[in-house]
């Protein structure tokens, strides 16, 4: 090695430890709004820092596919970062397979490079990473599938399912350490990789759409861990520390996400959740509800001092944000204090529902977490649910028979009045039946969010 | 080589737990963005696929390898720029510095 090139070695990795801090402070300045866009910066400039010091890399000798493949990404990426804030989540999945292909792709070719020389421990990395890439790529594939509704949103299960699923897994881990052991077994790589494809799609079919945002923080975790161990294999410890950032920030959040839904992640993974409960829906007939018209909902609403509106996904569907913000002026106008309460599960990812608001432009300032609000919903005068559901229901509180007791509700049903704004009184995403809807608080307002909003905010703005 | 890969497994660690410690701050708010943003930089992998296409080590290796480059190339950019979309969005109604411009 001669002194020139240990010189621009050293000046790459120099470049690479400048990326990694860079990565740091990035995801540091995420923790709040006011610096988060910083956050971006940093990140942008450590990503333009890394890739230009590999472009530097001695043995670099072919430039011209780098080149074609950059612009090719570069041309799928723009539009994949135009999509509407309600498709945020598949696109999310969409590029978790992404990074899985990526990451699986190198893995691959680094095999068939190195193979039979590979050292024990990296081989068992390598299999490492390419199993998780595979199953996260194909994961994620049904995952946006299912959220883009292409694929059918409905759990699709089959007796025995866990068990074939452990042992597809099984067999392939096996392979794997056949391989660490024997080098010369080449002809079991491609069965490892192919078999890591089928189990990512087996395991993703059983998840309903309500279990969406801990399948997606979970793919997320899965990928950045196979990063991490394409960090090991190719000595890049810049690929490690961006790798186990990303993999426990997903793992944090399907913590988050898990623990919202009362749920632990061998429940997710293996639950099946999301069936209709055709027994508890059969026992219950034509228990009387109150209903109320846009224009008894308003005169309420301007005599309230204090209303929370707990937005649910179906807020979304409805497209019902804009008039929901109007509905926030009108009523900011007349001096009522107007807070939104979010569920962490109130959108198809972590977080969603925040954004779906803010693009909406409703003050950040005003969308209030479920442990900060819940103290708050006694001294309320008015909750006004829109198409949420079951992040509502308050037999998750008390009745121990209910597929989600013991999951974190919002506690609607302790404010004074309480107005659900839904189409009718079929049970929602997970089949659930919600008693919050018979309570003597309870005011129904049966029709579609968005123009039932539009039409309290006519009544408001009219001026009575 | 082993001392070598004894050093990954002390950098991985730390980098777990400095993770853990700087996500577990992040206000659920941004829970969005901040998916979208490790997702972009997650896509460093393209780091390894553009060695593997640059040494042109054999025709299966770059053809892999470019396929690896265009899509994590994909995630860096739709990451960021999604992420600044959002972000751009989150605005406070407390009078004060604005947070960015509205696109």
């Amino acid at each position: 090695m001669n002194a020139e090139f240990a010189g621009s070695q050293y000046a790459i990795e120099i470049i690479y430890l400048i990326a990694s801090a860079l990565f740091i402070l990035s995801l540091k300045w995420m923790s709040s709004p006011s610096t988060a866009r910083h956050g971006i910066w940093a990140g942008e400039i450590g990503m333009v820092l890394a890739i230009g010091g590999t472009l530097l890399r001695h043995g670099i000798v072919d430039w011209k596919w780098i080149m074609i493949a950059l612009v090719l990404g570069t041309g799928i990426g723009i539009p994949l970062g135009m999509v509407q804030m309600t498709a945020v989540p598949q696109r999310t999945a969409l590029s978790h397979a992404f990074g899985a292909l990526c990451v699986t792709l190198v893995g691959t070719a680094e095999f068939y490079l190195r193979s039979p020389d590979i050292p024990k421990f990296m081989m068992a990395v390598l299999s490492m990473e390419v199993i998780l890439g595979g199953l996260t790529f194909t994961g994620s594939l049904m995952a946006a599938g299912k959220l883009q509704e292409v694929l059918p949103q409905r759990p699709i299960t089959y007796k025995g399912q866990n068990l074939v699923n452990l042992l597809f897994l099984g067999v392939a881990i096996a392979l794997a350490v056949y391989l660490v052991l024997n080098p010369g077994a080449k002809q079991f790589f491609p069965v490892i990789v192919a078999i890591s494809l089928v189990v990512g799609v087996f395991l993703v079919i059983p998840i309903g759409g309500a279990d969406m945002p801990t399948v997606i923080s979970l793919l997320n975790s899965y990928a950045g861990l196979s990063a991490a161990a394409m960090g090991f294999v190719l000595n890049s410890k810049l690929l490690i520390i961006a790798g186990a950032l990303d993999g426990s920030s997903g793992f944090i959040l399907s913590v988050i996400m898990s623990k919202a839904m009362n749920r632990s992640f061998t429940n997710v993974v293996f639950g099946a959740f999301g069936q209709v409960q055709t027994s508890a829906a059969a026992g219950q007939e034509a228990k009387p509800v109150r209903s109320a018209t846009p224009e008894e909902a308003a005169a309420i609403l301007s005599a309230a001092n204090k209303v929370v509106v707990v937005p649910g996904y179906g807020m979304a569907v409805a497209q019902a944000q804009h008039k929901v913000r109007e509905l926030y002026d009108q009523l900011t106008k007349k001096g009522v204090d107007v807070r939104f309460a979010i569920h962490p599960v109130a959108g198809r990812m972590p977080g969603h529902m925040n954004v779906l608001l803010a693009e909406a432009d409703i003050p950040y300032d005003r969308l209030i977490e479920m442990d900060e609000i819940n103290g708050d919903f006694a001294q309320t005068d008015v909750a006004l649910v829109i198409g949420a559901n079951d992040v509502t229901n308050p037999a998750a509180r008390t009745d121990q028979s209910s597929p989600i007791f013991g999951m974190p509700i919002l506690d609607v049903d302790k404010a004074h009045t309480v107005m659900v704004i839904k189409r009718s009184m079929n049970p929602g995403f997970a089949g659930i039946d919600n008693p919050l809807y018979y309570l003597d608080q309870t005011l129904m307002l049966f029709g579609d969010a968005k123009q039932f909003v539009g039409g309290i905010v006519r009544e408001l703005s009219g001026g009575h | 080589m082993p001392s070598n890969l004894i050093d990954a497994l002390f950098v991985f660690m730390l980098a777990a737990f400095i993770g853990f410690e700087v996500i577990r701050h992040v206000s659920p708010l941004l829970h969005t963005p901040l998916m979208s943003l490790t997702n972009a930089l997650d896509a460093i992998a393209v780091v390894g696929a553009i060695v593997l296409v640059g040494e042109k080590k054999s025709t299966f290796a770059t053809v892999l390898g470019v396929i690896a480059i265009i899509a994590a190339t994909s995630n860096v950019v739709g990451g960021f720029f999604i992420t600044d979309r959002m972000l751009k969005m989150f605005k406070s109604s407390r009078p004060g510095k604005p947070q960015g411009t509205k696109s």
